[in-house]
């Protein structure tokens, strides 16, 4: 058996999150395959170990939380009145006996200074970061994960819009990387967190009844970026009538108010008063009204589009090849979309198995998070998620805020501006632990073969062990894959 | 901090980036002499140039070795004299002062036990006090203080070691608990970093290259206009190792280790380390980047002073490093790996204003394998006299746990008042 060790290297950097230790020898005899036996794992994609709510759940919780602050304060503000005017005030003691008391009284002068505690959605967004991070981290490979990031990328949401943004990687995302494109489509621009996130909980059909009571209406936000970001593609074979008319189909896609649904606010729902009640016709096909259907009938047939097929492929090839992917290659990954029904299982398989995907050269930078991951990968630690968190912010990347809908660049040239606070970061993560550990050890941990003679020299005339560590993951060959 | 430090939590100091050590032992037998007594050794990890610190100004040969690199005492920046062979590096006038009042000793040509020339095996003989490199994980300085009985209930943080710095340095690792304190200010990318990475980049990969390139262009323009480089900015420049910023975190650090140990009920004996001595291009031992470096140590050791307050007169500062540097200045106005170097001690506890050294010459033939200074006196003789007559640390602990396989190195007398 011939082992491949450079083959498994450049594998685990390119498809997965970078090596850990000893990763690179258990991939060597067959990388190929090792790369494709990810797909198969079990639960691969899926969170499991995790105490994490629903988006719905994480939703109302934060509501709750607001709502009790704000009960509070003006508690506070009574009390506070009564005492200046020289009186008891026992009424508050009244209103508050039916509701339980959450929040500690404010510390008097002879208690010590709490710590500020921690808002309830800053909590929740570390938690799904930490799940996020984790799963990158846990993967043997990590293909499955990368797809999570590039599908979450490609319909992406902000967490400046919604609490739920982690949880909507959970639910709508995460269950389709392997899956149909189809499924992930529907999943995605029905949940709660875009329905938020591009506006069109609050869009009204201008005929439907409540558009006409709230002399109120149509929002295109979500469904012009459904055409142009997420299926169709940009100037391809829609016009802005398609887009009016698409956001007229999707009208009635909302959330449930969470101030009257203690139960289910936040979730997703149908109102038929918000729906504009009409036939659609867009890209030349009619769509008689049948309420929600009418919506799910549009992005099927968004998504067997060729212009989809051949647009996804496109992302997907430059995500993980090259910023302008062979022809060749686009063409095959499309081709295989649509005769598999979009079966993105099948198109990441093509995408593994194209000899393209094997050259040697190392064409794409990764990005700021992705980087992240594989330094804690090549030296086994977990680091802590609130720090890990800033720096993928500070390098040009918050996690779940993207500055648009578009999401994160996929382009090299939109990472190299950030390679000098890179390395700041790469910095401090070396100063932190480096003296530990051996530079050249984690060179063959994390590169193996791939290291060139220039960067193992770097390494050993590094002054210190940190500044070895510093050098090593910002070798060219580690911030590229 | 300094007056808080007995309500300061674990977690406090756990937080902030300088290594001191927090002792749970103290110097008992100190103690019973109704001293108290403090020590704080700071690694120089990358191999100092110890005659371009300290600098035979003497030597006949001196001038002709190091030609336009050598410091004088009729140069543009005149050497600081000290004994009328040596001077010191005219960026530092604050160890200067100290030398005049009798609070700094220059041990010169000194050197640890290790004759390679690598900078991870150096410093693991420097800070392990083994003979030998990768022997053990534990520092001379933490055994050292297992030595010392507790005389006070484990939880005052006095009874502990301190380490000031994200990592505590190999020195004061070990058995004996050491807390660590963690400056707000992480050491900057030093100079040294972004330019062995930019060297690698020109060599392997010209887009990094040229996009660190521009990144360092906008930072010296920014550093050039004043313009902040705080952490709350929104567009967030590279710092660039730009001296000011190595100032700060060398003064910072250094400060806050001093403030631990002069508190009450503080820890006593401490460690921290400063990287970036490394000078193989460009060395600038005159005006230049060496210079701005021992400008800042200067700085951290004038800190160190001043925040001692009375504590002063009962402290001892031990600067070491892992190895010296070639006698002779490289093809790129550098120096590279070599062996003798200085160890520099600081504080009042001194019987200071001295230059300690049994001086080998610079000839070819005087020089360590015709090329570094040849070490004449062993590095662990120094410590083992500061840890005898300052902490009390008794001679069969020393020669058996601190410095195993030294008994053959005897402790250096007299270097205390």
């Amino acid at each position: 058996m011939t082992l491949d060790p450079k083959g498994a290297a450049l594998a685990l950097h390119r498809f997965g999150f970078g090596p850990k230790a000893g990763s690179i020898a258990a991939v060597a005899s067959d990388p190929l395959a090792a790369v494709l036996a990810d797909l198969e794992a079990p639960r691969a994609g899926q969170i499991t170990n995790s105490d994490l709510t629903s988006g719905g759940a994480e939703n109302r919780a934060v509501y709750e939380s607001n709502a009790e602050r704000l009960a509070q304060q003006k508690l506070e503000q009574k009390r506070k009145r009564a005492a200046e005017a020289g009186i008891d005030n026992p009424d508050a003691t009244a209103m508050m006996a039916d509701k339980p008391v959450t929040t500690p009284p404010v510390a008097g002068q002879d208690q010590p200074a709490q710590p500020k505690p921690v808002p309830l959605p800053r909590q929740i967004f570390l938690k799904e970061a930490r799940a996020r991070f984790d799963a990158a981290l846990d993967a043997e490979i990590g293909l499955v994960e990368r797809l999570v990031w590039f599908w979450s990328n490609h319909f992406c949401v902000s967490f400046d819009s919604t609490v739920m943004a982690g949880a909507y990687e959970r639910e709508a995302i995460r269950p389709y990387v392997l899956g149909r494109f189809a499924d992930m489509l529907l999943a995605a621009e029905s949940h709660p967190a875009m329905l938020l996130y591009l506006d069109n909980a609050s869009s009204i059909g201008p005929t439907s009844v409540a558009g006409i009571n709230r002399d109120r209406g149509l929002n295109e936000n979500l469904a012009r970026e459904i055409l142009e970001l997420h299926t169709l593609g940009v100037r391809t074979v829609y016009t802005q009538a398609d887009v009016t008319n698409f956001a007229k189909v999707i009208t009635g896609w909302t959330i449930l108010p969470t101030v009257d649904n203690p139960d289910h606010g936040g979730e997703f729902v149908f109102n038929r008063r918000l729906h504009e009640p009409a036939p659609q016709t867009l890209i030349g096909n009619t769509y008689p009204d049948t309420g929600v259907e009418q919506g799910r009938s549009v992005l099927a047939d968004l998504a067997h589009h060729p212009a989809t097929a051949r647009h996804v492929a496109t992302k997907l090839a430059r995500h993980f090849i090259a910023d302008d992917p062979p022809q060749r290659l686009v063409d095959e990954l499309t081709q295989r979309f649509l005769d598999t029904d979009g079966d993105l299982k099948e198109v990441t398989k093509a995408l593994v198995r194209a000899p393209e995907s094997w050259a040697p050269e190392q064409g794409k930078i990764k990005r700021p998070g992705e980087w992240l991951v594989a330094t804690r990968r090549a030296v086994g630690r977990q680091g802590a998620i609130d720090r890990l968190m800033r720096q993928q912010a500070l390098m040009g990347e918050p996690l779940w805020r993207p500055s648009a809908p578009k999401g994160f660049s996929d382009d090299n040239a939109a990472w190299l501006d950030g390679l000098a606070v890179r390395l700041e970061s790469a910095n401090t993560f070396a100063q932190a632990i480096g003296a530990d550990l051996d530079p050249q050890a984690v060179a063959d941990n994390a590169l193996g073969p791939l290291a060139t003679q220039e960067t193992r020299l770097t390494l050993a005339r590094a002054e210190s062990k940190p500044q070895a560590l510093a050098l090593l993951v910002m070798a060219p060959e580690f911030l590229r894959r | 901090m300094s007056a808080k430090l007995h309500s300061s939590t674990r977690r406090e100091l756990l937080l902030g980036t300088g290594v001191l050590f927090a002792w749970a032992f103290v110097p008992r037998m100190a103690r019973a002499e109704g001293r108290d007594p403090r020590f704080l050794t700071i690694v120089l990890r990358g191999a100092l140039d110890g005659l371009a610190a300290v600098a035979p100004v003497g030597d006949p040969d001196w001038i002709k070795l190091r030609g336009d690199n050598a410091l004088r005492l009729d140069g543009k920046a005149p050497a600081l004299p000290l004994d009328g062979f040596f001077a010191l590096n005219p960026a530092m006038p604050n160890v200067h002062r100290l030398y005049q009042d009798g609070q700094a000793t220059i041990v010169h040509a000194v050197a640890t036990s290790y004759r390679e020339r690598s900078h991870f095996d150096g410093q693991d003989v420097l800070e392990s006090g083994l003979p030998k490199p990768g022997a053990v994980d534990t520092g001379w300085l933490n055994r050292a203080l297992v030595g010392l009985a507790s005389d006070g209930p484990p939880s005052r943080p006095g009874r502990r070691a301190f380490a000031v710095g994200p990592v505590s340095p190999l020195v004061v690792r070990g058995a004996a608990p050491v807390l660590s304190w963690t400056p707000p200010r992480l050491p900057p990318v030093s100079d040294e970093t972004t330019m062995r990475l930019l060297d690698l980049y020109r060599h392997t990969d010209p887009t990094f290259a040229r996009a660190l390139e521009d990144r360092l262009g906008l930072a010296a323009i920014a550093r050039a206009g004043g313009m902040s480089n705080s952490p709350n900015d929104n567009t967030p420049a590279i710092q660039g190792g730009g001296i000011e910023q190595v100032r700060a975190y060398f003064g910072e650090a250094a400060g806050a280790a001093a403030r631990f140990l002069a508190a009450p009920e503080g820890p006593r004996i401490g460690a921290l380390a400063f990287d970036g001595w490394d000078t193989h291009v460009n060395e600038g031992a005159v005006g230049g980047r060496l210079a701005n470096l021992l400008g800042a140590l200067d700085g951290a050791i004038a800190a160190i002073k001043t925040n001692m307050g009375e504590a002063w007169g009962e402290t001892v500062v031990a600067l070491v490093t892992e190895f010296g540097r070639t006698a002779h200045v490289n093809g790129n106005e550098g120096t590279d790996h070599g062996t003798g170097t200085i160890a520099l001690l600081a504080g009042g506890a001194l019987k200071g204003g001295r230059v300690i050294a049994d001086w080998p010459g610079l000839k070819e033939s005087d020089l360590y394998e015709r090329r570094d200074l040849k070490p004449t006196i062993d590095l662990r003789t120094v410590l083992k006299g500061l840890l005898k007559d300052h902490l009390r640390v008794d001679d069969r602990a020393l020669a058996a746990d601190v410095f195993p396989g030294s008994e053959a190195v005897a402790p250096m007398a007299g270097l205390l008042t």
